[in-house]
């Protein structure tokens, strides 16, 4: 007898959904791996963190309200970001403190939410991936993944796992990588000075490729290390850990560099 | 002191363009979190040492006028006085008028950001009192006539050449190149002044309502004789520093050191009751304690009340990659850093220190070491609601949000809007990314943008399994 398989609502999150859907696929191969279905509402727009950052509480809830109608129905909510992860498990019930029926819908929305990685290791008991990867990484410990959600061992738990990859540690990992959001185009000085330590710290790893959990700070330092020429590609974890690792990296051009081919090249095979 | 927090934005770039404050905060960033990392991992209660100590907080917080009053009596009891001082203004009258009741010429100062909050140094030079700072930083900074960039280690911006420099154009001695024979200098040149000093002005670490006591913690022991040897000594507080008992003194002070320095405990502890008794060695001859509100008994019970539970200890500027690559004077107030941009716009308003609170990425480190764990983001981001509704914000900012939050609540509307959008980008972003792009100036003048991969992942996603 086969136990029915949880059904996931994948949180794509806006950021992958616009720049990177390479994230989504390798999203969705861990999450069926993990023995679950895997759903996308196609009516999610954002998380409404842009909002709440910013101080529009209004905006933020009536985007939260949309996010929890249409998310509520899953056993299981999981987002690559532990940004937009953490503002639906941390933030969304606060939200609501004084509307008590969508708190109660926001705590139970929040309570079976959860951060891609954490949610493979912690609620599915993860502990390896089939996958290769030829190089040496090193991991940035995004804010919100780290601090709220409290993933940190999860990620290097399943890299240990990837066969030709050296995991070496970025000290000052648990750094902030200075995208914060909208704060890096109100303080871009600032922000600029952040990501540049980053970069810097990354360079000396020597390793060639930055792994992180959330697209916000990954494109941070992508783009920052381009623009610095240091060649060290940027992934998100997803990627190398569903062995998506050989695509062009974060900012890289595809290989044919149109976009018509491109777009055959970002999904995987329907039948796989 | 007169607030200049609105020109954060300017000055925080000044900040990042100084390349003796770089050299000075590069070695700064480091320092303080290893030596605090290695403290509280030497205490396996220290998570349980920060429940007590927020617990101790809130009830007081939440009795302080009984807690107050009781402090009074005791104080008053052991021969001191007590001024309640609503504003800084009434605290430099009560000041003046002592240390003029006493003919105080000069006072010797240790640290006190309360002073700084009073603007004392310049109000008693205004009026012929000479004011010595005590403390080896605020020493350097009187010098160099310039204000704490950090509430513990008030001149952390500055680089051991330019402290050289410094002394040898006041002292006119030599140029010294070991810290430890600077500070022997400062020393030398400070110590007349203990003696000569008219009055001594000190803060207080904590206020003890059981025995009306004030608790002082130094590293340098300047504290100790600024309050023993002159004839008067007055204390600066302002009214949260209040606890109940000695024992919560105790379980604070645990947990300060710390927090601060990484220290057990302070190298100077120091409590003092009352002015100098019958029997007692040393001493003053008169205790005086200033008790400023300045905004705070406002905020009580408010929805920035947690900032109250702040036992000044610094963790959270020594914490925060913002405060370590700009430094305390960007803030433009005496309180830099989380805690700062949380507490300041209570007591100089929001419309002068707007920045601060923004100028954060809501890592969160700030409340992870936090010994309070005053959520420090979260009441950030309660600022930013305000200035959202009060529309402070610039207006080109607030039409962007606006109009992205029109089509994030859209559905149908965002998912044509994205897949034009994106659709747009894709054709131009064949390099990978982005040197330059219309309205995103802040990001590409000094990063690429990566440019999208294709369609988006939902219309991707219908492709392939829809």
């Amino acid at each position: 007898m086969t136990e029915k398989k949880p059904r996931v609502g994948l949180f794509v999150t806006c950021l992958v959904d616009l720049f990177r859907p390479s994230v989504g696929f390798a999203a969705v191969t861990l999450i069926e791996r993990a023995g679950c279905t895997v759903e996308v509402p196609e009516a999610q727009t954002c998380c409404g963190q842009p909002a709440y950052n910013s101080g529009a509480r209004q905006h933020t809830k009536d985007i939260a309200r949309q996010v929890i109608a249409l998310f509520e129905p899953f056993d299981y909510v999981v987002a690559p970001s532990g940004s937009c992860g953490g503002m639906i498990k941390a933030h969304y019930p606060d939200l609501f403190a004084d509307e008590p029926a969508w708190h109660k819908r926001a705590e139970n929305l929040a309570a079976k939410t959860h951060e891609l990685i954490s949610f493979l290791v912690d609620v599915r008991g993860m502990k390896s991936v089939d996958a290769h990867f030829d190089g040496a990484v090193t991991y940035h410990d995004s804010c919100s993944g780290l601090r709220e959600l409290k993933v940190h061992d999860q990620p290097r738990q399943l890299l240990a796992s990837v066969t030709g990859l050296a995991l070496k540690e970025l000290p000052g990992a648990h750094i902030c990588c200075g995208f914060g959001g909208t704060f890096c185009i109100k303080y871009p000085e600032i922000s600029t000075r952040m990501v540049s330590d980053k970069t810097a710290d990354i360079s000396a790893t020597g390793a060639g490729t930055v792994l992180a959990g959330d697209l916000g700070c990954l494109m941070n330092m992508a783009g920052r290390l381009s623009r610095e020429g240091r060649p060290i590609k940027a992934r998100h974890v997803a990627e190398v850990l569903a062995g998506m690792g050989d695509r062009p990296a974060i900012g890289e051009p595809s290989v044919s560099g149109s976009p018509q081919q491109r777009r055959g090249a970002v999904a995987p095979a329907k039948s796989r | 002191m007169e607030p200049h927090s609105l020109d954060f934005k300017e000055a925080a770039k000044r900040a990042l363009a100084d390349t003796e404050l770089q050299k000075s905060l590069s070695s700064f960033k480091a320092g303080f979190s290893l030596k605090r990392l290695e403290a509280i991992q030497k205490l396996p209660e220290f998570e349980g040492l920060r429940d007590e100590g927020i617990a101790i907080k809130q009830h007081t917080l939440a009795h302080l006028d009984f807690y107050l009053g009781r402090f009074a009596e005791k104080v008053e009891a052991a021969g001191g006085t007590v001024h309640w001082c609503p504003t800084p203004d009434d605290g430099r009258r009560a000041i003046l008028e002592i240390l003029r009741t006493h003919g105080a010429k000069t006072a010797t100062k240790s640290k006190s950001m309360v002073a700084e909050e009073l603007g004392l140094n310049e109000f008693l030079e205004a009026n012929d009192i000479e004011p010595v700072e005590t403390d080896l930083g605020e020493y350097i900074i009187q010098l160099a006539h310039e204000r704490p960039s950090h509430i513990l280690a008030p001149a952390v911006h500055k680089t051991k050449e330019q402290v050289s420099d410094l002394f040898f154009e006041h002292h006119k001695t030599r140029h010294l190149t070991e810290a430890s024979d600077m500070v022997a200098e400062a020393r030398q040149f400070l110590r007349p002044r203990y003696l000569a000093a008219g009055a001594g002005i000190t803060g207080a670490n904590f206020l003890v309502a059981e025995t009306g006591s004030i608790v002082l913690v130094t590293n340098e022991g300047n504290a100790e004789l600024t309050q023993i040897l002159p004839k008067v000594h007055i204390v600066l507080a302002t009214v949260e520093k209040v606890v109940p008992t000695l024992e919560d003194a105790a379980t604070l002070l645990r947990l300060l050191a710390r927090s601060a320095t990484g220290q057990e405990f302070g190298t100077y502890t120091t409590l003092a009751t009352g002015p100098k008794q019958i029997g007692d060695q040393d001493g003053p001859e008169a205790f005086h304690v200033i008790l400023l509100d300045n905004g705070r008994s406002k905020i009580l019970g408010g929805e920035f009340s947690e900032v109250l539970r702040c036992i000044k200890c610094a963790a959270c500027m020594n914490h925060c990659p913002v405060y370590s690559v700009v430094g305390g004077h960007a803030y433009g107030w005496v309180y830099p850093g989380p805690i700062g941009a949380a507490l300041a716009p209570n007591l100089i308003g929001l419309e002068e220190a707007r920045h601060l609170p923004n100028a954060s990425t809501f890592c969160g480190r700030c409340e992870a070491v936090c010994p309070m764990r005053i959520p420090l983001p979260k009441l950030m981001r309660q600022w930013r609601e305000q200035e959202h509704e009060k529309k402070l914000s610039p207006p080109r900012f607030r039409l962007g949000l606006d109009a992205w939050a029109y089509l994030a609540k859209r559905p149908a509307l965002y998912a044509l809007a994205t897949k034009l959008g994106i659709g747009a980008l894709s054709i131009f972003g064949g390099a990978g990314r982005f040197a330059a792009l219309p309205l995103a100036s802040g990001w590409t003048a000094t990063r690429d943008f990566p440019a999208p991969e294709g369609p988006t992942f939902r219309t991707a996603w219908k492709k392939a399994r829809g």
